[in-house]
C-alpha cells in the first residue's frame, strides 16, 4: 500500500470510508464484517442501520467551518 | 421491441430499420418534438445494450445511423446547455457538487411516496424507473477504459459493488426485477418505454450520452456523484411508502439495499473519483460539473411532471 492511498478515508462532515474487508466493532462489542468493496462507517451516530452509514448525517446541521 | 414512434422522424426511422432499408444516403425528418427526438435517441442507443430482436445487430456500428445520432445528440446537447450553468465556485468539485445538491429546491418523488402516493401512482414511478433500474449502472461501465489508475479502481469497486459483488442475487438490476415481479409488474427489458414520459427518456439518454463519449466522461462521473448524493434518504422514504402501501417485501428491499449502497458510493463518486479525477486531469473540472447539474435538472424536470399530474407538486 503506498501512502497516498489510505484504507481508512474521514469523509467531512460524513463517515468513515472503508476500503477493503474489514471487521468492525460497534460501541456494544458486537462485531459486523464488510461486504462491499467499500464501506461507509457511520459518525452522527444516527444511522439506522449501525455501524454503516445511511446518509442520516445530512439530516443534522452541518458543521460551521472552521 | 422497438418503442412507438412518437412523431415523424421516429416512425420513418423505426420503418426503416424495421424493413432494413438501405440506409446510405438516406435522409430523416427533423424531429417534431422533444419526444419524438428523444424515442429515437433512446432506440439508436439500445443498439449498445441489448438490441432489438427484430433489428440486425450490424445497426449498431451503421455509419449513416451513427450520423443521424450524432444530429440528435446535438441538439439534446444544444438543449442541456440551454437548461444547465456551471457553477463558478473554487474548492473541490466534491465541495462543489454537494452545495449544488444542498440549494436544489426540486419537489422530492420520494416524500411523496412515502407519505401521501397511492399504489397506482407508485406503480407508476416504477414502471417509469424502471427504464433505467432494469440496465442500472450499465451507461457507467462504459467510462471505467477511459480513467487514469486512481478513479478507475474507485470506480471500479463502485460498480462491483452495484452489480452484486460477484454474486447474481445481489446485482441491483436483478433486485429491482425481483421487486417489479413481485409487484405483479412485468420485468421485461425496456416493457415500459410507451409509458415514459419525455424528462425520462431524456434521464436515460443523458447517461448513454455521457457514458457512450470519451469526451463527456467527466459529465458521466459528475453525473454518478449526484446520483448517489441524492438516492441513501430518498431511498429510505420509498422503502417506508412501499411498506405504509402493503407492497411486498421485494419492492422494499429493493430500495433498502440502496440506503446503505449509496451511502457508501456518494462517498466514493465524491472522493475517490470525481476530486481524484479533476486532481489528475484539471481540465475536466467543468465537465464534471455539468453532468452534476445535468443530473439535478432532469431529474427536478421529471419530478415535477410526475408530480405535477397528480397535483402534489
Amino acid at each position: 500500500m503506498s501512502a497516498d492511498e489510505p484504507d481508512v478515508i474521514m469523509c467531512p462532515d460524513g463517515p468513515m470510508l472503508l476500503r477493503g474487508h474489514h471487521r468492525v466493532a460497534d460501541e456494544s462489542g458486537d462485531v459486523f464484517e464488510t461486504e462491499r468493496p467499500f464501506s461507509a462507517v457511520c459518525r452522527c451516530g444516527k444511522s439506522a442501520t449501525r455501524p454503516w452509514c445511511d446518509g442520516s448525517h445530512k439530516l443534522l446541521r452541518r458543521t460551521k467551518p472552521a | 421491441m422497438l418503442p412507438a414512434a412518437r412523431g415523424r422522424l421516429s416512425e420513418e426511422l423505426f420503418s426503416a430499420l424495421v424493413a432494413n432499408e438501405p440506409l446510405a444516403g438516406r435522409s430523416f425528418p427533423q424531429a417534431e418534438s422533444r419526444d419524438d427526438e428523444q424515442i429515437a435517441l433512446w432506440a439508436l442507443y439500445e443498439l449498445h445494450y441489448r438490441g432489438f430482436d427484430e433489428l440486425d445487430a450490424d445497426l449498431e456500428w451503421d455509419p449513416d445511423l451513427l450520423r443521424v445520432r450524432r444530429d440528435l445528440e446535438r441538439s439534446f446537447e444544444d438543449r442541456l446547455r440551454s437548461w444547465v450553468s456551471i457553477p463558478d465556485a473554487a474548492g473541490p468539485v466534491s465541495e462543489v457538487i454537494e452545495k449544488l445538491i444542498a440549494v436544489d429546491d426540486a419537489p422530492s418523488i420520494a416524500r411523496f411516496v412515502q407519505r401521501r402516493a397511492t399504489g397506482d401512482q407508485v406503480r407508476t414511478v416504477l414502471r417509469h424507473r424502471s427504464i433505467y433500474h432494469l440496465k442500472e449502472s450499465d451507461p457507467v461501465s462504459w467510462i471505467v477504459p477511459r480513467l487514469d489508475a486512481g478513479p478507475k479502481a474507485a470506480l471500479a469497486g463502485l460498480q462491483f459493488d452495484e452489480y452484486g459483488s460477484g454474486q447474481p442475487s445481489r446485482l441491483h438490476h436483478r433486485l429491482f426485477a425481483e421487486g417489479m415481479r413481485a409487484a405483479e409488474l412485468d420485468d421485461t427489458y425496456g416493457r415500459y418505454i410507451d409509458d415514459a414520459p419525455v424528462e425520462i427518456l431524456e434521464l436515460n439518454n443523458a447517461m448513454s450520452l455521457f457514458g457512450l463519449h470519451r469526451r463527456w466522461r467527466g459529465a458521466g462521473l459528475g453525473h454518478l456523484a449526484v446520483f448517489e448524493a441524492t438516492s441513501s434518504i430518498p431511498s429510505r422514504q420509498m422503502a417506508q411508502g412501499l411498506r405504509r402501501l402493503g407492497f411486498p417485501e421485494a419492492v422494499a428491499h429493493y430500495y433498502d439495499e440502496h440506503v446503505e449502497a449509496d451511502a457508501v458510493h456518494e462517498q466514493l463518486a465524491l472522493r475517490l473519483i470525481c476530486d481524484v479525477l479533476v486532481e489528475e486531469e484539471p481540465d475536466q473540472r467543468d465537465c464534471v460539473l455539468f453532468g452534476a447539474a445535468t443530473c439535478l435538472e432532469l431529474e427536478a424536470r421529471y419530478a415535477r411532471t410526475v408530480l405535477g399530474e397528480w397535483d402534489a407538486a
